[in-house]
């Protein structure tokens, strides 16, 4: 089954590897990953998509947390929350009536088309994965010149407290911008 | 050690002067200081000439251990570590030196040893430039450490030598390694008090919930055939004592892995011998008709548990371990405890006092006899031969002439596990083996770390031809430092373990396991300036082994024995823990 992880891990260099090196060393499957700062510049966000069965899953949350630099792992697909991917695909359009189909297909799912060319277009599309696939899906027919996609990101919908706390995101609305986040005696 | 004239000892010894910046090399070595450590086992190079510079004005502060290979020096350091308990100290190259790291930091890395391993790296502003001796020491090391650090900046080394220390001895312990470029070891600062640590996501466990403990416990007191089965954990947390208590509590027999051989006295009426691929038959037996086992710092190994469909069929599994990825990884377990051994063991102990429960001896006595029924069913033996020195006779030879009480070092393969099933290790800390990595090299330099740490001690490697070979340039060490090591070689000129296997399982189509030339030990060993004795008679093996151990420096003792003997019982590959291969 797929799994949605949220990472958060200290912004150093090479966390992002042992996290990933964690991952093909012992197996498990990368489906997408995605990394950015959360409003603590100190702290990075990582939403990981991995399949596997229940214990597997298990194993990875145990494995990842043990990493000496990752603050906390949850496994969203037990909680409530909102997923996204955006995607961006260059579709060919090269006569007029692939070009009416896809505009109709573009308005009926409010895609926005970022680049108009004389024989095709690039759309940009966000939605959680399934729909993505299935947009994907509907556009193969005419011909996908290049597809990018973000791999997915993800957002709680109550995060606990401990989170919350971490990514700042409580700090930030009580006391304006976040502070710079300091690495006593490990920062110069 | 080489006397520095430059810098003359005081009446406090060669201090550093506190308030001045010194170079980076210096502010390693004096962090070290301030770590504990007062040996190090090492090679020099390019990269860290910096601090080889200082580490000769450190004078008696901190003592280097010159190894004759860079594995070598990581595996006295792993064996010096196991004998006591401390973090052991590796520096060396960048490079080769540190690529020649790797099999002893894996090895720490599985059998959970607590290292800090120094690498020098060539300057920062060629990290990258593919240059002379530099490797991605990080990248490679990755895998294999419970943590590694690219020192960036001189401020930063002092804090990060702190909490590379916390890292490798807390928690479930491992090696840390830590990355100097060698500008950085040039650069100076001042030493300055140690940071605070840091460390928000590294929560090591200890105490575990009160709940969960008493609920264990009541599982384990409802169970009329319980096992405890314990491993290394316990020696990590010196829970020997602990243990002992809780045995005697419940009355339940005690099996040991191999990891955790000496934890439980062997001798022990509770024990049950060491179990898994290689152990007593009775131990197995208990373990596959176990209501409830109680697993306490241990990992379900594969040659613990052979096939997993087949294990512990009928058991409850309990299981306290610090390392919360190690519950459930293997076997699915019914009551998973995050915690310290020691700490558990000791909220088990105090639950059973305030329940006031004292559980009778003979609740349990039908388990035991059935015990008993397996152990005279299948006894360990060997037949013994006037021809020939079996393996098995050797190990207990050993035993009887060190009373049990050597600490003994081994490689991986025939001789490790006859070790394990004939010498009677009675305390913690006395057998230093490679059990997760199996590393053939291992022993003899483990041995050698293990005495320069404990100089008194009768410290024995234990180890095959094969394995001996791989690191026997290490006896112009265990010489140089003048010490009291000995190496017993058991020697059937074969890698006997593979050959075991060819045997059994590959129609015996021995495939490369013949050493058709291998050294005469004795002028090797008389080569490097030791002594060399050897036995090919049974009648002579006491003899030799007694003269050998109680020769003073190093001595390598080659005991030639039997080639076609196998280690028995075994579990075959594939195959259930109770479907054991007798002979």
């Amino acid at each position: 089954m797929r799994h949605t992880l949220s990472i958060l891990v200290e912004n150093r260099y090479g966390e992002l590897a042992r996290i990933v090196g964690l991952f093909s060393a012992r197996g498990y499957n990368i489906e997408s990953l995605t990394v950015a700062e959360t409003l603590d510049p100190g702290i990075s966000s990582v939403t990981l998509v991995t399949s596997g069965d229940d214990r597997t899953i298990e194993q990875i949350v145990k494995q990842v947390n043990k990493l000496v630099r990752v603050l906390d792992v949850t496994d969203l697909t037990s909680h409530s929350h909102f997923e996204r991917e955006l995607v961006l695909i260059n579709v060919k359009t090269e006569t007029n009536a692939a070009m009416q189909t896809v505009l109709s297909l573009v308005s009926r799912n409010h895609l926005r088309v970022v680049e108009v060319m004389e024989d095709g277009l690039i759309i940009e599309a966000t939605g959680e994965w399934k729909q993505i696939n299935s947009l994907v899906k509907e556009l193969m027919p005419f011909g996908i010149r290049h597809i990018v996609r973000t791999g997915t990101v993800a957002v709680w919908k109550q995060p606990s407290a401990e989170v919350r706390d971490l990514v700042g995101a409580h700090r930030a609305r009580q006391s304006g911008p976040p502070a710079e986040y300091s690495q006593e005696g490990n920062k110069p | 050690m080489p006397a520095n004239t430059a810098e003359q000892p005081t009446t406090t010894g060669y201090l550093a002067p506190s308030n001045e910046p010194m170079r980076g090399a210096r502010i390693l070595l004096e962090a070290l200081v301030r770590e504990g450590v007062d040996t190090i086992f090492g090679y020099p190079g390019g990269a860290v000439l910096h601090i080889y510079d200082e580490l000769v004005r450190m004078g008696p502060r901190l003592r280097h251990v010159l190894a004759r290979h860079e594995q070598g020096a990581v595996h006295m350091a792993e064996g010096y570590s196991k004998a006591t308990g401390k973090t052991g100290v590796v520096l060396v190259t960048s490079g080769p030196g540190a690529t020649n790291t790797v099999t002893g930091i894996a090895n720490a890395y599985m059998d959970s040893t607590p290292l800090v391993v120094i690498t020098g790296q060539v300057p920062r502003k060629m990290i990258g430039t593919d240059a002379f001796q530099e490797v991605d020491t990080i990248g490679i090391t990755r895998p294999c450490t419970k943590y590694n650090y690219m020192v960036r900046d001189v401020r930063e080394l002092a804090g990060i030598v702190h909490e590379a220390f916390y890292l490798a001895a807390s928690g479930r312990p491992g090696p840390v390694v830590i990355d100097v470029p060698k500008d950085v070891t040039a650069e100076k600062t001042v030493l300055g008090e140690p940071p605070a640590l840091r460390l928000p996501g590294y929560r090591p466990s200890a105490l575990a919930e009160q709940k969960q403990v008493r609920q264990a416990l009541e599982r384990v007191l409802a169970a009329s055939r319980p096992v405890l089965y314990v491993g290394g954990g316990i020696v990590h947390s010196a829970a020997c004592d602990e243990l002992l208590a809780l045995a005697h509590a419940l009355h339940i027999p005690v099996t040991p892995t191999l990891m955790g051989l000496g934890c439980f006295p062997s001798a022990h009426p509770l024990s049950l011998g060491m179990l898994g691929m290689h152990g007593t038959y009775w131990a197995n037996m208990a373990m596959t008709e176990a209501d409830l086992i109680l697993a306490i710092g241990v990992r379900f190994d594969d040659r613990v548990t052979g096939a997993l469909e087949k294990f512990a069929p009928k058991a409850e599994i309990v299981h306290v371990d610090v390392d919360a990825s190690s519950l459930g990884k293997n076997v699915p377990t019914d009551w998973p405890i995050e915690g310290d051994a020691k700490a558990v063991i000791q909220q088990m102990l105090d639950t059973l006092h305030a329940s006031g429960c004292r559980p009778s001896p003979r609740r349990l006595d039908r388990w035991w006899r059935q015990i008993e029924a397996w152990k005279a069913q299948a006894p360990l033996t060997y037949t013994k031969s006037s021809q020939v020195i079996k393996p098995q006779q050797l190990c207990e030879e050993l035993d009887r002439l060190t009373g049990g009480r050597a600490i003994v070092a081994t490689d991986v393969g025939q001789h490790q596990m006859w070790l394990a099933q004939y010498y009677g290790f009675r305390s913690p800390r006395q057998l230093l083996t490679s059990g997760g990595l199996g590393a053939m090299g291992y022993g003899f330099p483990a041995a050698l770390g293990a005495q320069i740490a404990l100089p008194e001690h009768q410290v024995i490697a234990f180890v095959g031809d094969g394995g001996f070979q791989m690191t026997a340039q290490e006896l112009a060490t265990a010489v140089q430092y003048g010490t009291n090591t000995k190496i017993v070689i058991m020697n059937n000129n074969s890698l006997g373990m593979v050959r075991q296997w060819q045997e059994l399982f590959y129609d015996e189509n021995y495939s490369h396991v013949d050493m058709e030339w291998t050294p005469d030990f004795v002028k090797l060993a008389e080569a490097y300036g030791a002594r060399g004795l050897r036995a090919t008679d049974p009648e002579e093996l006491g003899a030799v082994l007694e003269k050998g151990l109680a020769t003073p420096g190093v001595v390598v003792m080659d005991i030639v024995v039997e080639l076609e003997e196998n280690v028995y019982p075994m579990i075959p590959p594939g195959a259930g823990i109770n479907e054991m291969v007798l002979e």
